[in-house]
């Protein structure tokens, strides 16, 4: 195994991500992202200290348009797709505080 | 029959949309679940919809320019009230509140919408074995994949379930499986098909384009999706696309340069039946009064390595939306932060959560400039190099994947295997260009190879020309 990314920075990066890894998902995780890295390591040997970045294709500007009114989200079928609502809101678990 | 022969055969009195539908119903029936190219096949929806059509046909009215032509659709595509999964647990049973602008102009053109297809889950992956419900099989042979992400789409046009289909291309989800399964793919430039209404995967790379069994057939639906929707800010402001003359213009005078580092040159993994089958290609648009010759276009050779830090990057940030708050399953817990993290883990797939992390990690303090910055910089190296070579070519030329379709479970244990499947597509969705596969010639398995036709920003006019150059010469071989 290659020292791109650690274990330990695999179980960092899962935590950020919201999602809760095996200690077999780690392993295999881990050494799966080190060889993409490892990969993405031929891009070292670039000269890139003059080059602008471009982080989209097309030379974006904001788009406005007239002020109107028009058709507007349907709020109850919104909420028909969420897996739970109360009064006309998305409910969730307790977010703080001892759940118990 | 073709898909461009349908509408005037109905409006002719020749067959009706009905009768059409259910010639496709009838195929879908015998081998879907042989194949599993769709998600969910729409028989009721489309046989109402096909007797709309007749009804207005009858009424000596014209339904449109695709007047019940059946089409399928990929599953990341929103369509109201149906199933859109993504081929993802995270969002089973979702139904969308809205229609993606391309279905509302499907609609209004007559086309009769026949299901969704599968894919690899968010369309992450080459050979649609990411899928959560299961592999989509090659109908030219089912031990085979059928490539990827839209592999679905690409299995239904070729296995006669439709003549049409929509895919997207990120890194090369429509050229990849096209190819592999012997069909035309075309991904068009950067915002000329809206993407409101497209599940977003990488918002920068992703494209909605056409599949079809012909280039006239692709051209004819392109026409359709193409032009400016004021529901996507990235919609470029044009009318829709007119290729109609580009069909028979012929090459006469065309400059064309094969992309050397991906024919044979830097980039190795390219098979030799793949390399046959472009040399072929290259003499046929020569024949066609076409100049043909080898260029440099150099740093297409580090655009895997780019793309596999700028698409995980962007999935990680579209992907945070999937928490079990507002749409899809939810797997309860105790706090909404446990909640969230074991509705994800339950929810994506491995190649999913995969991509997910090393977006996250690329992103993250300390790795930004190794990772993310330099890739940014490298897309314009990439950018830089196709305004050169377009200086002096009209068009490129490339192989549109390294080899023909490789069997069920070759790649699904080495992840970076699978990524090399895009080797020869990807510059063209960072630089933000056009870019088709034609069918031309076949491998010594007798499996169908596709040959790439590349293009400057918005010049799909000229992709089109050669394109249809191919196509006539192959089917001149055959």
């Amino acid at each position: 195994m290659n020292e791109r990314i650690s274990r330990d920075d695999v179980a960092h990066v899962a935590r950020l991500a919201c999602l809760s890894l095996t200690d077999d998902e780690l392993d295999s995780f881990t050494s799966q992202l080190a060889d993409i890295l490892e990969h993405a390591a031929d891009l070292d040997a670039l000269e890139l200290e003059e080059i602008e970045p471009t982080a989209h294709p097309l030379p974006l500007a904001n788009v406005l348009r007239d002020d109107e009114p028009g058709a507007v989200a349907d709020r109850e079928a919104f909420l028909a797709s969420a897996p739970q609502v109360e009064n006309n809101q998305f409910k969730v678990p307790p977010a703080l505080g001892d759940p118990s | 029959m073709n898909a461009r022969e349908i509408p005037s055969a109905i409006r002719n009195g020749e067959t009706t949309a009905k009768e059409v539908l259910e010639t496709h119903l009838k195929a879908i029936q015998n081998r879907e679940e042989e194949i599993h190219a769709f998600n969910l096949v729409m028989e009721e929806e489309a046989r109402n919809e096909a007797e709309r059509i007749d009804a207005l046909a009858a009424k000596g009215e014209d339904p449109g320019p695709l007047t019940g032509i059946p089409i399928a659709i990929k599953d990341n595509i929103c369509t109201q009230g149906v199933p859109t999964t993504c081929s993802s647990k995270i969002l089973d049973g979702w139904r969308p509140p809205y229609d993606a602008t391309i279905i509302e102009r499907l609609r209004d053109a007559g086309a009769v919408i026949v299901g969704k297809t599968n894919l690899d889950e968010f369309a992450m992956g080459a050979s649609t074995e990411n899928s959560a419900f299961g592999p989509t099989r090659n109908p030219l042979d089912t031990t085979r994949v059928p490539g990827g992400s839209s592999g679905g789409s690409a299995a239904a046009v070729a296995a006669g379930f439709a003549p049409l289909a929509i895919g997207s291309d990120t890194g090369g989800s429509i050229r990849q499986p096209a190819a592999l399964c012997g069909v035309v793919g075309v991904k068009p430039t950067y915002g000329r098909v809206s993407r409101y209404g497209l599940v977003a995967f990488a918002s920068s790379l992703d494209q909605i384009g056409p599949f079809a069994e012909t280039v006239a057939d692709a051209a004819l639906l392109l026409e359709v999706i193409s032009g400016h929707d004021p529901l996507d800010t990235t919609s470029i402001p044009e009318p829709p696309l007119d290729l109609s003359t580009a069909l028979t213009q012929g090459v006469e005078g065309l400059r064309i340069g094969v992309i050397d580092e991906l024919s044979g040159g830097a980039i190795e993994g390219i098979s030799d039946d793949v390399l046959g089958c472009l040399e072929d290609a290259v003499q046929a648009l020569t024949s066609a009064g076409a100049i043909v010759e080898r260029t440099s276009v150099p740093s297409t050779v580090y655009g895997l390595s780019a793309y596999y830090v700028i698409a995980p990057a962007e999935a990680s940030s579209n992907l945070a939306r999937y928490d079990g708050v507002r749409f899809g399953p939810r797997v309860d817990a105790k706090t909404t932060s446990e909640m969230m993290v074991a509705t994800r883990t339950a929810g994506f797939g491995d190649e999913v959560k995969r991509r997910i992390m090393l977006g996250t990690y690329a992103l993250s303090a300390g790795y930004y400039d190794a990772y993310y910055g330099k890739s940014q910089k490298v897309r314009t190296l990439i950018m830089n190099d196709f305004a050169n070579a377009y200086k002096k070519y009209d068009l490129l030329l490339s192989p549109t994947a390294p080899t023909t379709a490789f069997p069920l479970g070759d790649k699904t244990e080495d992840p970076l295997q699978m990524y090399l499947q895009d080797i020869c597509t990807i510059s063209s969705n960072l630089a933000g260009h056009p870019a088709m596969s034609v069918p031309f010639g076949k491998g010594t398995d007798g499996l169908p190879v596709g040959i790439q036709v590349l293009a400057s920003a918005m010049d799909e006019h000229t992709m089109f020309r050669a394109g249809a150059v191919l196509e006539a010469s192959n089917q001149g071989k055959s």
